[in-house]
């Protein structure tokens, strides 16, 4: 049985971030998940997908947000409690239904969970989603710790269907990723089908309906700001003349800091949990006792404008500060010292910080940068794309995926890049106002994600470029999720179709379409040059399984290379590939044979043919 | 109850997030507040995973520059990389077989000489424990064992609030079946070798 669905009160378990949310919403007796994969929020889905195939959840890898949150509105909107996972930029891409679903609201609780990425461990951006509680009118819960995230998923239900609203759960990576002991709790009886009373004027927001349903989602909006000035999840803590408010993992921060300043019985700390609407009566009190206030918050100064705006209606004119250049930066993520440091100057309370050793004489550590895996199919199309581009001027937008590292040297394949699917849209401007050869890289999830309207666009309205999809058969990046594209069968998974890419891509009416077996470099070369010539839009589809997922769906395995006596060190290998297992020993090429998996990409560029299989 | 700060750094694929998990299963089994934080990102593509483990009260799950009590790392440059971590009271457990980064591997870049990379951590913190924990691993029957040896020789320093037999019982009970075996013989051999280097 899955770990998370023990149904056994007061058990304890180390769970993860994530499984403590997945765990919170079993607990709740959600009855339908949506997701589209994407880092620090990935293994709240992973748990629920293996959940789902040993219970009556139903969970589905959606091709995309926006999709995967209307089918929760819909199902929320049934009655059944449901929960829609993302991260931070995931919600860009459901913002549009977001925005209207706050007028429509729901029946069944509908939980939306976004992962916010503070210091982009694994993001192109680090937006601070507590705006959208702002732009939707939705309210926001934020966890500080795994074990209140689990309990906050359960009471995010029940407020959602108290308010009818959507509930915005917001969490940041530390949160995600970090791990701790959860009390295990019975789960609430739910049911799995629901139903749909029709009511056009409630669920049809034409613009005479809408009008009625912004007037509603006010209302709603002044009720949870009521339910926010009492919520358990706004907290006060000690008591003193000096005040500290703060929010998620921050709060863990300012926590320990009162505790090693010896601060107790001087400082108090109020802790924003339910932060939109933020509870404006609770605060104004919590200043009134202040003489002087410290706001730590990760990201934005979202709570800090709030907090300046009240003090002001209350005509409170002590310090409060927050982002200051001194103080607390709107750049990365906070850590236990900087907050330590922060309240000790703003407090001018005597710290000395434990000394960093003197690190002078430690000589340069050459770096360990992320790399596409030994026998990774990307590597293989950028080297073919780079040959048979040779001589041309290029711009070279790509996309969201493993494939974005091709941007690296030696590689240096990626010039541009915004969000999911901009590679195809950016290369329609590209393309139309330079005389660059525009080639563009998006990849299989990618291309379903938000890949097809831009080539749609680029058909209709005649641009000039050559789009290469990447195809390695399996959402990579992210952990090998399913996409559209993908051979379901061959996971033992039944209940699925498979879109094909190519059909798609030549349906759009595109008349030049290529398809290659990327470790094949000659016939790939051969085949890219003919679609870069052509003028219009060309696609070349770029078909090789993902080397980490091969080796998971236990392919039978290849030969692994070595370099023999033949070479001459020309290098062609190790400077055009870059491939991880090449390493140099006495000043000569070798490969390291557990890396190698035998794609023989290097084997074909070598000028003396002097890489071969090893024997047996 | 006080709090103890261990960072331990490593290379993708080396096994330090199952370390990390043992160590807060045991934490568990022996009653002992945990919080563990870890960085995934990239891991998977060759890049430094790091995970932050905090023994005792603290609510924070990540420790700062310059704080940590115990830095255990899996890879010797990955340990020197990670001395920012520590201070003049900081114990350094590392193994001492390199895995050389693909930069320094094709030539761009030097991998530090351990004699001196020893040295630099020794004059920089209050001790350092250093060994061939990857022959050790060899030695116990796979080479994947090489996490458990290095718990074995952090366990041996004593400065966690955990015993051995604690994490022994996490190593039975939250590792596959077929490796206890091999598990616990490199614990052992980890924990051996810390003692005959104290």
């Amino acid at each position: 049985m899955h770990k998370l669905l023990i149904n056994n009160s007061g058990e304890k378990l180390l769970l993860l971030g994530n499984e403590a949310i997945a765990r919170g919403a079993v607990e709740a007796g959600v009855a339908f998940a949506t997701t589209y994969p994407g880092t620090p929020s990935s293994e709240i889905a992973t748990n629920f997908f293996q959940i789902s195939q040993e219970s009556d959840l139903y969970f589905e890898y959606s091709v995309n947000e926006k999709v995967a949150l209307e089918l929760a509105a819909a199902a929320a909107n049934c009655g059944l409690r449901s929960i829609c996972v993302m991260k931070h930029v995931g919600l860009n891409v459901a913002a549009d239904a977001l925005l209207t679903l706050a007028y429509i609201g729901v029946k069944g609780g509908l939980v939306i969970v976004t992962a916010d990425d503070p210091y982009m461990f694994s993001s192109q951006n680090e937006q601070d989603n507590r705006y959208y509680g702002k732009i939707s009118g939705l309210p926001i819960l934020e966890p500080s710790s795994v074990e209140e995230a689990k309990n906050m998923v359960i009471d995010a239900f029940e407020l959602s269907e108290k308010l009818e609203e959507p509930v915005i759960f917001r969490t940041t990576t530390r949160l995600n990723h970090s791990t701790s002991v959860v009390n295990l709790k019975p789960f609430v009886s739910h049911t799995t089908r629901g139903d749909f009373k029709k009511d056009p004027f409630q669920y049809v927001p034409v613009p005479a309906v809408a009008r009625n349903l912004h007037a509603r989602l006010l209302e709603r909006i002044e009720k949870a700001e009521k339910i926010s000035e009492t919520s358990p999840y706004n907290f006060i803590i000690g008591d003193g003349s000096l005040g500290i408010i703060c929010n998620g993992v921050s709060y863990n921060y300012v926590y320990d800091a009162v505790q090693d300043l010896k601060l107790e019985g001087l400082a108090k700390i109020l802790r924003i949990g339910f932060s939109n609407p933020m509870p404006r009566a609770l605060i104004k009190n919590f200043l009134k006792g202040c003489e002087k206030v410290l706001v730590v918050e990760e990201g934005e100064a979202y709570m800090e404008e709030a907090i300046k705006a009240f003090a002001q209606e209350e005509g409170l004119t002590f310090s409060i500060k927050g982002k200051e250049e001194n103080l607390f930066s709107r750049l990365y993520e906070f850590n236990p010292r900087l907050v330590r440091q922060c309240i000790a100057k703003y407090f001018n309370l005597n710290h000395t910080p434990v000394e960093i050793p003197d690190l002078s004489d430690i000589p340069e550590i050459p770096q360990r940068p992320p790399n596409l895996c030994p026998g990774c199919s990307h590597r293989a199309t950028f080297y073919a794309v780079k040959k048979a581009a040779e001589g041309m001027t290029t711009i070279c937008p790509t996309d969201i995926g493993c494939y974005t590292l091709g941007f690296l040297p030696p590689l240096s394949m990626g010039d541009f890049l915004l969000c999911m699917g901009s590679s195809i849209g950016t290369s329609c401007g590209f393309s139309k106002v330079t005389d660059k050869k525009v080639i563009a890289f998006i990849g299989d999830s990618t291309f379903f994600h938000s890949g097809i309207p831009g080539l749609v666009n680029a058909f209709f309205n005649q641009h000039n470029f050559t789009l290469i999809i990447l195809d390695n058969g399996i959402t990579a990046m992210t952990g090998h999720q399913p996409n559209p594209g993908v051979d379901m069968k061959a996971l033992n998974l039944e209940g699925y179709q498979r879109v094909s890419i190519e059909n798609i891509v030549k349906a759009i009416g595109i008349s030049h379409v290529g398809v290659i077996r990327p470790f094949n470099i000659k016939k790939s070369i051969n085949t890219i040059k003919e679609a870069l010539d052509f003028k219009g839009v060309s696609v070349v589809i770029s078909k090789e399984l993902c080397a980490l997922y091969a080796k998971s769906l236990k392919k039978p395995s290849r030969k692994p290379f070595f370099v023999s006596e033949k070479c001459k060190n020309h290098r062609e290998c190790i400077n055009n590939l870059g491939c991880p297992a090449f390493f140099i020993e006495d000043n000569r090429v070798k490969i390291n044979q557990d890396m190698c998996v035998g794609c023989a990409v290097c084997a074909q560029i070598c000028p003396e043919n002097a890489i071969i299989p090893v024997k047996d | 109850m006080k709090t103890i700060r261990l960072i331990i750094v490593a290379v993708g694929g080396q096994g330090n997030l199952l370390a990390s998990k043992i160590l807060g299963e045991a934490s568990l089994l022996a009653g002992v507040p945990v919080r563990m934080s870890e960085i995934h990102g990239m891991a998977q593509r060759g890049g430094v995973v790091e995970s932050a483990i905090l023994f005792g009260d603290a609510k924070s799950t990540i420790i700062s520059e310059g704080e940590s009590d115990v830095l255990l790392g899996f890879e010797p440059s990955e340990t020197l990389r990670a001395l920012n971590k520590c201070n003049s009271g900081t114990v350094v457990i590392t193994n001492l077989s390199p895995i050389p980064p693909f930069t320094a591997a094709i030539g761009k870049g030097n991998y530090p000489d351990l004699a001196k990379l020893q040295n630099l951590i020794r004059a920089k913190v209050a001790r350092l424990i250093a060994f061939d924990a990857f022959s050790l691993a060899k030695q116990a029957g796979d080479i994947m064992a090489l996490n458990m040896v290095l718990l074995g020789s952090l366990l041996q320093t004593g400065i966690l609030p955990l015993s051995a037999d604690h994490v022994k019982e996490a190593i039975r009970t939250k590792t596959k079946k077929a490796y206890i075996e091999t598990n616990i013989k490199a614990f052992d051999l980890g924990f051996s070798a810390a003692k005959a280097l104290s």
